[in-house]
């Protein structure tokens, strides 16, 4: 490996994660926004042109707050939780590719951080590994709504990684792989159309693995105050706060590259229609936290696996015999 | 042996095919029975099922040892032989259960199925020709007996006799597990004949990694076979679980651990067999003695049995250790007579004992005898014969595998063998004595016999064959002779 | 490189295995057995064998653990009592030096040379791990792939007679 591709390698890194926190930050934007206009209210409008550096005010603000460690938790797991799930879900993102390529200087830069094998995969199983922050934040905070809020959180997301990954397989049984890259090659038609069932499963599951609304139990604030990070302050429950939206973007950047052909689509560069892409999604998010009321638990836990479940299953057979019969 | 098979031929795993299907079959049916009477049908389709599945596995004697799923499997004589045991100790199984399960309120749909399952990761064990697929149809086989143990679930002693062979099975599910890992380590290969072909070829056997993976192997063989020392589960467990389990593992777990042993070291580690059989022979000598001598303390008739079935794995051990035709061929021989005739006994048990493991102390079985002459004389024969007293089965088994011994030259073995069968004597005959000889205690009230008509079926199953193979021993044994003559 | 990574998450697979039994604290037990399984994932992806390292995550640090996780924090279990048999120095001494027997033994014993002389059948290589095996499991390994999923069925058949509501 020459010194200019490690080069290349450290700087798309650096900046897909300048990019993706600045994307954070500005969902939070975007969430108080939209939910502001749907409840014909305003958002954010004070600091900044719009509100535009609220998210920025926000940050400062969190930065400077006491920095709070709850007698009687268990300090290194405390510590620990918030980073896992941030990292967990910064890190997914670096398989998502963005684009085709770009020449700069002659150079083919190829417009993601890596291209593996098994990326999908990948993915799925840093987000089985960020379950962990999430579950310890509540167990190590030694206080019973962050356990509950913990004990709830892992139960779901067990529940709908299943799910999540049963919904997919009808599309890698059409691309034949588990590299996004050749999933995006693959759509010439978006697979949303020929797996209309395996996008709903995904996008409800999409839901309940980020902890939204209508699944956003573990933090369901007027029963558990704000859940497992109820202890956390400052920096550390900002990690929560960032790790949130990552896992959204990273999620709708998911869908975008599974279901809605990736950075393919005709005039604009690819670039843009992957962030359209994302955008969508990530609105879609928003729209349905505006609508749908929360579940109950017992509710949730069935519709997981009464019915996302089997129907997953379903469509995996149906997917195969229509393979068979159509080639 | 030669392999090239990318066939699949599913004719092969026949038997499996078919157990599996009426299993499938059960949990069907189980969704459309309502009422306690319809219960016997499932046990009749499972029954079918061992039927279905023993006519495939005779299709496959004496004809060419036929590999297949790229050599994962074989049908062959042994395993014909195998699979007909595991399935004549399935069929009456799932006989001796009809009533019992009813009796004890056991889920019966999922009771039958499990059996079933049992079954067929038996007759897996038996086809394997490679290790993933011995440790495969070891799980099936243990998964199902797991949870079969703690079915009666009204009963504490049932979880317990649930959870600590599901721990301890765990446990040397692991040894079994790193010992097939360390000979794929030391001989670049899972299938059994590749094994046996690198080994031949060594110069060097002392090899420290494939040692340790013989050994380990051992180890897990050791515990499905109640070998001493780690025969320490076997009393807890068989008194807890539900008695036609108890016949059940006593008998077609011990003749699966020994055909996938036989199959194993016999057939691929021969090289290495001055090592195991070393091991082996104190391992024989340990678990007769201790299975004798404990045997002799119980009051509970099924923990006695346990003991003594920990000592006849001893006996059996013998003939793996002398080998040869004579051996090997002693060994198949006993197993099929052990299965006849504890299956036997433990009919008797269920017949006696009643819900909520009553009259399950040897207290109990006083003077049953003179009330009901017919079960004290089955009890009676099982006992001669599991004490190894001419003219039943049970001596002939002993006899052939105590000669066998003799001839390789074996003859400290044989005679702590026979020292120990003596020893066995007494606590056989306790039974029988007491049945026939001792009133019941004044007060006690008097055990009801809990009779039905498959459980008299099993008995006369159990007895004829008892006797028969005791009488005319040899076409059995030319037929245990037949099934070995791939490891001569 | 290869051989320093593989001495490095091989030595942290060992040293959190260690821990794992050494630590009072049940879910730092747990914890530890995650260390362990996503250093063996790490060390699959270097042996070329990235399909297995992923599944190995997914399936074992992220459903199964997570699980033992859930359970051990439902039963609020407290740090455990050790038996008064044996001290807890002595108890920790004995297990390194258990560890540290095997470990010698198994060195000293050549097995690591035997173990390096042993090419693993070629699964990495062909373009696509994933293709490689799933086509060794459908054609070699199809009778035992098949027979787990009679193993799960009696699996699931069990838990749910055992846990099921008794009436």
């Amino acid at each position: 490996m020459s010194l200019l591709a490690i080069g290349i390698a450290l700087a798309k890194a650096v900046i897909v994660f300048v990019c993706l926190l600045l994307c954070v930050a500005y969902s939070t934007w975007l969430e108080r926004k939209v939910l502001g206009h749907m409840q014909v209210r305003c958002g954010p409008l004070r600091v900044g042109w719009y509100g535009l550096l609220q998210p920025i005010a926000d940050g400062i603000k969190l930065f400077f707050k006491e920095d709070i460690v709850v007698s009687g938790a268990n300090k290194f797991l405390y510590i620990l939780s918030p980073m896992i799930v941030m990292i967990a879900a910064c890190a997914s993102i670096a398989v998502v590719p963005f684009g085709d390529y770009i020449d700069v200087f002659g150079q083919k830069i190829y417009l993601r951080v890596a291209d593996v094998d098994i990326g999908v995969l990948y993915i799925f199983a840093l987000s089985s590994l960020s379950v962990y922050g999430i579950t310890l934040a509540g167990w190590s905070s030694n206080s019973k709504y962050a356990l509950l809020g913990g004990l709830r959180a892992s139960a779901q997301m067990i529940s709908y990684e299943l799910a999540t990954g049963l919904s997919i397989i009808g599309v890698l049984m059409h691309a034949g792989s588990l590299r996004p890259t050749d999933i995006v090659a693959g759509q010439d038609i978006w697979y949303i159309v020929k797996q209309p069932i395996g996008f709903l499963i995904f996008v409800i599951c999409a839901f309940a693995e980020c902890n939204r609304s209508p699944f956003d139990l573990p933090e369901a604030e007027n029963e558990l105050v704000p859940g497992f990070h109820v202890e956390y302050s400052s920096m550390k429950f900002a990690l929560f706060f960032m790790a949130e939206y990552a896992h959204m973007i990273v999620v709708s950047a998911l869908a975008a590259t599974l279901f809605l052909g990736g950075w393919r689509g005709p005039v604009l560069p690819g670039i843009v229609w992957f962030m359209l892409k994302v955008f969508a999604m990530m609105f879609f998010f928003i729209w349905i936290r505006a609508t749908y009321p929360r579940f109950r638990y017992d509710q949730l836990m069935k519709f997981g696996w009464k019915v996302l479940f089997p129907v997953a299953l379903l469509n995996i057979v149906v997917t195969g015999i229509g393979m068979v019969i159509w080639g | 042996m030669g392999i090239e098979t990318g066939t699949v031929m599913l004719s092969i795993i026949g038997p499996e095919v078919v157990l599996v299907l009426a299993a499938l079959g059960i949990m069907m049916t189980d969704l459309f029975v309502k009422s306690d009477s319809e219960q016997p049908f499932l046990m009749w389709i499972g029954f079918v099922g061992m039927l279905g599945a023993l006519a495939v596995s005779a299709s496959f004697w004496g004809k060419e040892a036929a590999y297949g799923f790229y050599g994962m499997v074989v049908a062959d004589n042994f395993s014909a032989f195998f699979t007909t045991l595991f399935l004549i100790a399935g069929g009456l199984t799932l006989l001796m259960s009809s009533g019992y399960v009813r009796a004890q309120g056991i889920a019966a749909g999922e009771y039958y199925t499990l059996t079933l399952f049992a079954t067929t990761g038996m007759v897996l064990m038996a086809q394997s020709t490679d290790l993933i697929m011995l440790f495969l149809g070891l799980e099936v086989l243990s998964v199902s007996l797991y949870v079969l143990a703690g079915m009666a679930q009204d009963s504490t002693r049932s979880a317990e006799s649930s959870l600590k062979y599901f721990m301890l099975g765990a446990f040397s599910t692991g040894f079994l597990l790193y010992g097939i890992a360390l000979l794929y380590g030391a001989c670049g290969s899972t299938r059994l004949a590749d094994i046996g072909s690198v080994l031949a070829q060594k110069q060097i056997l002392r090899e420290p990694m494939l040692l340790a993976g013989m050994g380990l192997l051992l180890t897990g063989f050791g515990f499905k076979i109640a070998m001493a020392p780690f025969h320490r589960w076997a009393p807890d467990v068989y008194e807890g679980a539900p008695t036609p389990i108890t016949g059940f593992m006593s008998v077609g777990v011990k003749a699966a651990a020994f055909a996938a042993l036989l199959r194993v070291f016999a057939g691929s580690l021969a090289a290495l067999s001055p090592h195991w059989k070393e091991l082996l022979w104190i391992g024989s000598v340990l678990t007769m003695t201790i299975g004798n001598v404990a045997a002799l303390r119980q009051t509970n008739i099924k923990r006695m049995l346990a003991y003594s079935s920990i000592a006849h794995a001893g006996y059996i051990l013998i003939g793996v250790v002398a080998g040869g035709s004579a051996g090997t061929g002693a060994v198949l021989y006993y197993l099929l007579v052990y299965t006849l005739m504890n299956i036997g006994a433990f009919a008797v048990v269920i017949t006696i004992e009643q819900k909520g493991e009553k009259n399950l102390n040897l207290s109990a079985y006083a003077g049953i005898g003179s009330r009901h002459l017919a079960l004290g004389a089955a009890m009676a024969v099982f006992m001669f014969s599991l004490a190894g007293i001419p003219p039943f089965s049970g001596f002939m088994g002993k006899f052939y595998i105590f000669s066998a011994a003799v001839k390789e030259g074996y003859i400290g073995l044989t005679i702590i063998a026979v020292l120990n069968s003596l020893v066995s004597v007494y606590y056989y005959l306790r039974v029988t004595v007491m049945m026939f000889m001792q009133e019941p205690e004044s007060g006690a009230e008097e055990a009801a016999v809990f009779f039905h008509p498959a459980l008299a079926g099993v008995l006369l199953i159990a007895i004829f064959f008892t006797v028969q193979m005791g009488l005319f021993p040899s076409s059995y044994l030319q037929f245990a002779q037949d099934s070995i003559k791939m490891f001569l | 490189m290869e051989q320093q990574l593989f001495w490095l998450w091989g030595g942290i697979a060992v040293i959190s295995a260690v821990m794992m039994i050494l630590k009072r604290n049940p879910v730092h037990s747990a914890l530890c057995l995650v260390v362990v399984f996503v250093s063996l994932a790490l060390l699959y992806v270097l042996l070329g064998a990235e399909f297995l390292a992923a599944v190995q995550v997914i399936v074992y640090a992220g459903a199964i653990m997570v699980l033992f996780l859930f359970v051990i924090m439902l039963l609020n279990l407290e740090t455990e009592v050790r038996s008064q048999g044996l001290s807890r120095v002595a108890f920790k001494a004995c297990s390194l030096a258990g560890t540290g027997l095997l470990l010698l033994l198994l060195l000293g014993g050549g097995a690591v040379k035997a173990l390096r002389a042993m090419a693993p059948e070629q699964v990495s290589g062909v373009p696509g791990n994933t293709q490689a095996v799933a086509e060794l499991l459908f054609t070699k390994y199809l009778l035992p792939f098949e027979v787990t999923s009679i193993l799960l069925l009696a699996a699931i058949v069990g838990a749910l007679v055992l846990a099921g509501k008794r009436d």
